[in-house]
C-alpha cells in the first residue's frame, strides 16, 4: 500500500485532521 | 532591561528562525519534490549538487535555532514546565498553555526529525557520504517522507502556537 504522506494533497489533509483531533484534545482538557 | 523586553526579543529571533526553517521545508515539499521529475537528469545536479545542500545547511540550522529560541522564549515567561506538561500538571492551567504545549511538543517532534531523520538521511541520498547506489535510494525515500511528516506536523503546529497567543480562540 502506498504511503499517503506520498501525495503532496493528503499531507495537507492529514494536517488538517490532525489540527480539528487537537483542538477537540484541547477543548477536552481545559 | 526587563524579562518582558527579553521575552519579546527572543519571541522575535523564534518567529525569524521559524520562517526560516519552516519555509525551506515548504519549499521541499510544494517545490523542489514536485518538480524534480520534470528536470531534464543532465541538469539534476544543479538542484542536488548546489541548491539542495545550500538550503538543506539553513534549514537545520534554522531549525536548531526555532528550538533554542522557544525553549529560552518559554523559559522567560516562565511556562516551560508547565507547557510541557500540557497544563495538565504544575501551577499554570488552561486553553492556551495546553495549546502551546500541543505546539512545543510537535515543534521538539519536528526538530528531532530534521538532525536525526532527515538529515543523515539527505547526506546519503545526495552523496555528501559515500553509500551503494540501493542505500542512497532507500535514504532519498526516508528523507522525503519525514519530511512530508514535518510538512504535516508544521500544520497543527503552526496552529497551536498561534491560537495560544489568542486565548480568547479558546473561550
Amino acid at each position: 500500500m502506498k504511503n499517503p504522506l506520498e501525495s503532496l494533497p493528503n499531507t495537507i489533509g492529514l494536517g488538517i485532521v490532525l489540527t480539528i483531533v487537537l483542538v477537540i484534545l484541547v477543548k477536552a482538557i481545559n | 532591561m526587563t524579562v518582558e523586553f527579553w521575552a519579546f526579543l527572543f519571541r522575535w529571533l523564534h518567529v525569524l528562525s521559524g520562517v526560516m526553517w519552516i519555509g525551506l521545508l515548504w519549499y521541499f515539499n510544494f517545490v523542489q519534490i514536485p518538480n524534480m521529475g520534470k528536470i531534464p537528469d543532465e541538469q539534476k545536479p544543479a538542484i542536488s549538487k548546489v541548491i539542495a545542500p545550500a538550503a538543506l545547511f539553513w534549514f537545520r540550522w534554522g531549525a536548531m535555532a526555532t528550538i533554542i529560541t522557544g525553549l529560552i522564549l518559554a523559559a522567560l515567561n516562565d511556562y516551560l514546565w508547565n507547557a510541557l506538561a500540557l497544563g495538565l500538571a504544575g501551577s499554570m492551567k488552561g486553553a492556551h498553555i495546553t495549546a502551546i504545549g500541543f505546539g512545543m511538543w510537535l515543534g521538539a517532534i519536528m526538530w528531532f526529525n530534521v538532525w536525526f531523520i532527515i538529515w543523515p538521511n539527505q547526506k546519503r541520498a545526495l552523496g555528501l557520504v559515500e553509500a551503494d547506489a540501493d542505500t542512497k535510494k532507500k535514504s532519498a525515500r526516508i528523507a522525503m517522507l519525514t519530511s512530508r511528516l514535518n510538512t504535516m506536523l508544521s500544520i497543527p503546529m503552526l496552529f497551536a502556537m498561534v491560537s495560544a497567543q489568542n486565548p480568547v480562540a479558546y473561550g
